[in-house]
C-alpha cells in the first residue's frame, strides 16, 4: 500500500499485478467492472472479475464488414481497436422497462421501476469512446430535458481509460479530433507498454477518485523515459491512422446536397438493416412501447433502441415519411455529420469506424462523403 | 358484462407447429382461456362450435381446390382474420413446388397418384382473401401471438415490429456472426420477432420470419456471393420457409439462378 495520494494530472507506473489489484480495489467499492473480453469472435465489453478475463494476447483485424480475432505474439491486454459494443450499451441500455401499471378498482396504479442504477466501472475506454460519451451527455443530459436513466448510470460510473496504441483500418479519430489520446473525462488513463521482459502501465490520474483508487494499490513513480514511451505510443498510433474524413465545410456540403445522385448509389448497396445506428456510440434514438397482458390487468411501458432506418421511425398519420432506403441513409449520415452541429453544437461522429466494420454490406461513410464532395467540387469547377 | 371474444383456429397445408405455439403458451393459457372463448380449435378440442368468430387465426397455405374455396367461407365467418406462420403468410416450405412440376412429384411419390388432387402452387392466404394482420415465423413466436391477442382485446395496435432481425440481435448484445465469423446470415433482410435466436447461438439467421419491411434481398444475395459462396448455396438460403415471398424470389431468381 502507498500511504500517499498521487496528484491529479500526475502519472505513475504500475505492473500487471498492479492492474489486477486495481480491478480488485474497484470491485471492493461495489462497482461492476466492465472491460474488454472475448465474446463470440470479438473483443467486446463485458463483466471482468479478474485480470485473466481480459483478452490477453489477442487483437483484431478490422475492415468494411470485416472483423477477425488474431493472436498476438505477446501477452498484451489492450492492443486492439474499439469493438462492437461501447459505453452506450451500458449507460443508455438497449431495452429497459420504464414502469408497469396494475388495474385497481376501476383505475390503475403506476408501479415505478425501482431497480437501483447499476454502478459500472469501465476499463479500457478509448479516447473516441470518451468523446462519444461526451456527445451523449450533451444530448441526454444538457438539453431542456435530462434522461434520468442515463444520468443515474453515467453519474455512477468510473472510467479507466486506456490510451489507444493499436488503431484499426476503420479508425479515423484523427480526422474528427477525438483521439487517439484521451486528455480528459477519465478517472485514470493507462498506457500499456510492452518491452522485452517488461509489461507495465503508465497511469495518468484524472480525478480525486482515481487518485484514491491508486492509493489502495502498489505503484511507483513513472520515470521521464517511461512517460516519453507512453507519449510516443499514442503518437505512433496517430501516425498509423490512414483513413481520413475531410471535415472542412462538411456541414454545408451535406446540407446543400440533399438531391445529390450519389444517395441513389448508396441506396443500391444499403440493406436498411439499422446495424450502423445500433453500433454507433452516439446514436441515441429510442422508441417507447406500451403493452398489456391478456387479462387486461397489468400494463408495461418499455423503452428500446430505435433506428432511423426503420419504417416505423417516421410513421405519422397517413404513413411513413422516409419510405425509400435512400432517404433513410441520407437522414442518418446528414444528421450525424451536418444537422448535429445545428442541434448539439458538434459533429455526431467520433471516427471510431464501428459503422464501417459492422455494416454487413461494408458501406464506408468516409468514402460516401468523399464521393459526394468530389462530385460537388467537380460541378463547381465546371460552373 | 361484455361477452368474451370468440376465436376460431383453422388449419390449411402446414405442419401444425404454429397451432402448437398457441398451446405452448403454458403460463398464459389459463389467462387466455379466461379472456377469450376458444370456439373452434380442432387441434385442442373436439368441441367445435360454429361461427361467426371475432378473431380467426389461420395456419397453413392453400394447396388444394377444396382449401381455395374453404378460405373464402372462413373469411366470411371472421371479423378479424389473421394469417399465422410462414405457410399462411408466404406459402411455406411447400411452395418449393412452385418452381417445379408437382404432377411429376405426385407420380413419383404415391402408388396411386390418381387419388391425389392438388394445385400446382402453394400460395399464402392473402393471395385468396384479404387479411387483417399477419404473424410471421416458422413457427410463430408465442410472445407475438399473445401480444396480438392482448392488443386485439385491449383495442390497441399490436407491438409487432417489421424491422430487421439485426435490431433485436444488437439489442441483445450479440456480436454479428456475419461480420465476425463470415457466416451466411439473412438477418439484415429478415423481419424481427424471433429474438434473434439463431445468431444468439452462433448461427446465421435462416430467415424464418420472412422478408423485413423494406428488405434488400438482392443486395444481400450479391454480398453472400461476393464472399465466395456458390450460387446454388445462396439460392438455397433464400428458398426455405419463405421461399415464395416476393423479395426472396427476387433474390433466388436473380441472374439466371434456377
Amino acid at each position: 500500500m502507498n500511504a500517499c495520494l498521487p496528484d491529479i494530472r500526475s502519472a505513475v507506473r504500475i505492473d500487471c499485478q498492479g492492474l489486477g489489484s486495481l480491478i480488485a480495489a474497484i470491485r471492493r467499492r461495489g462497482y461492476q467492472v466492465i472491460g474488454p473480453h472475448l465474446q463470440d469472435g470479438a473483443i467486446s465489453y463485458g463483466p471482468i472479475q479478474e485480470i485473466e478475463d481480459l483478452p490477453i494476447g489477442w487483437t483484431a483485424e478490422q475492415g468494411p464488414a470485416f472483423y477477425r480475432l488474431q493472436r498476438r505474439s505477446d501477452s498484451a491486454m489492450f492492443q486492439y481497436a474499439a469493438g462492437p459494443k461501447s459505453l452506450k450499451d451500458f449507460i443508455h441500455p438497449s431495452e429497459i422497462r420504464l414502469f408497469s401499471a396494475v388495474r385497481e378498482e376501476g383505475a390503475f396504479r403506476i408501479l415505478p421501476n425501482s431497480d437501483p442504477a447499476p454502478r459500472y466501472a469501465f476499463l479500457g475506454v478509448r479516447a473516441c469512446e470518451l468523446a462519444a460519451a461526451g456527445i451523449q451527455d450533451r444530448v441526454l443530459l444538457e438539453g431542456r430535458y435530462s434522461d434520468p436513466i442515463y444520468r443515474a448510470r453515467r453519474g455512477n460510473s468510473i472510467i479507466i481509460a486506456v490510451q489507444c496504441s493499436a488503431p484499426s483500418e476503420v479508425c479515423f479519430c484523427t480526422s474528427m479530433g477525438t483521439g487517439p489520446r484521451a486528455e480528459a473525462g477519465f478517472d485514470l488513463a493507462l498506457t500499456e507498454l510492452i518491452g522485452p521482459g517488461s509489461h507495465e502501465f503508465v497511469v495518468e490520474v484524472g480525478t480525486q477518485l482515481g487518485a484514491e483508487l491508486l492509493s489502495e494499490i502498489e505503484f511507483s513513480d513513472a520515470s521521464p523515459d517511461l512517460r516519453n514511451q507512453a507519449q510516443a505510443a499514442t503518437q505512433a498510433a496517430a501516425a498509423s491512422i490512414q483513413r481520413r474524413l475531410d471535415t472542412n465545410g462538411l456541414r454545408e456540403v451535406l446540407r446543400d446536397n440533399f438531391d445529390h445522385p450519389h444517395w441513389d448509389d448508396v441506396a443500391q448497396r444499403c440493406l436498411a438493416c439499422g446495424n450502423c445506428t445500433q453500433v454507433c456510440p452516439t446514436c441515441f434514438c429510442v422508441n417507447v412501447e406500451d403493452s398489456t397482458d391478456v387479462a387486461g390487468q397489468t400494463a408495461e411501458r418499455w423503452r428500446r433502441w430505435d433506428s432511423c432506418y426503420s419504417l416505423a421511425f417516421t410513421y405519422i398519420h397517413g404513413g411513413s415519411v422516409r419510405v425509400s432506403t435512400k432517404s433513410r441513409y441520407r437522414q442518418w449520415l446528414t444528421h450525424k455529420l451536418s444537422y448535429w452541429h445545428d442541434q448539439f453544437a458538434s459533429s455526431g461522429c467520433v471516427g471510431c469506424g464501428r459503422c464501417i466494420a459492422w455494416c454487413p454490406a461494408g458501406i464506408d461513410l468516409t468514402q460516401e462523403v468523399a464521393a459526394i464532395r468530389a462530385a460537388t467540387n467537380q460541378t463547381e469547377g465546371t460552373k | 358484462m361484455k361477452s368474451k371474444p370468440k376465436i376460431g383456429v383453422f388449419k390449411f397445408a402446414s405442419c401444425d407447429g404454429c397451432q402448437l405455439s398457441l398451446l405452448d403458451c403454458e403460463d398464459e393459457l389459463v389467462a387466455l382461456a379466461g379472456a377469450v372463448d376458444i370456439a373452434f380449435f380442432p387441434e385442442m378440442s373436439s368441441n367445435m362450435r360454429k361461427g361467426p368468430y371475432d378473431i380467426g387465426l389461420v395456419e397453413g397455405s392453400v394447396t388444394t381446390h377444396h382449401d381455395a374455396s374453404r378460405i373464402h367461407e372462413i373469411r366470411k365467418q371472421c371479423r378479424t382474420l389473421v394469417a399465422i406462420g410462414a405457410c399462411s403468410t408466404a406459402g411455406g416450405i411447400q411452395a418449393l413446388r412452385n418452381w417445379h412440376d408437382s404432377k411429376q412429384w405426385v407420380a413419383q411419390v404415391y402408388a396411386h397418384p390418381e387419388y391425389i388432387q392438388t394445385l400446382g402452387m402453394s400460395t399464402p392466404i392473402s393471395d385468396h382473401v384479404p387479411i387483417d394482420f399477419e404473424l410471421r415465423g416458422c413457427p410463430v413466436s408465442k410472445h407475438q401471438l399473445l401480444e396480438l391477442v392482448s392488443a386485439t382485446l385491449a383495442g390497441r395496435r399490436p407491438n409487432i415490429p417489421t424491422y430487421s432481425v439485426c435490431m433485436e440481435c444488437k439489442r441483445k448484445g450479440n456480436v454479428c456472426v456475419a461480420v465476425a465469423q463470415n457466416l451466411a446470415c439473412l438477418g439484415p433482410a429478415t423481419q424481427a420477432g424471433c429474438g434473434a435466436i439463431c445468431p444468439s447461438f452462433g448461427r446465421g439467421c435462416y430467415g424464418c420470419f420472412g422478408p423485413a419491411e423494406t428488405p434488400n434481398t438482392v443486395i444481400l444475395a450479391d454480398q453472400l456471393l461476393r464472399e465466395g459462396r456458390a450460387q446454388e448455396t445462396v439460392v438455397r438460403d433464400f428458398r426455405s420457409f419463405n421461399a415464395w415471398a416476393w423479395p426472396n424470389r427476387q433474390a433466388s431468381e436473380r441472374k439466371g439462378a434456377v
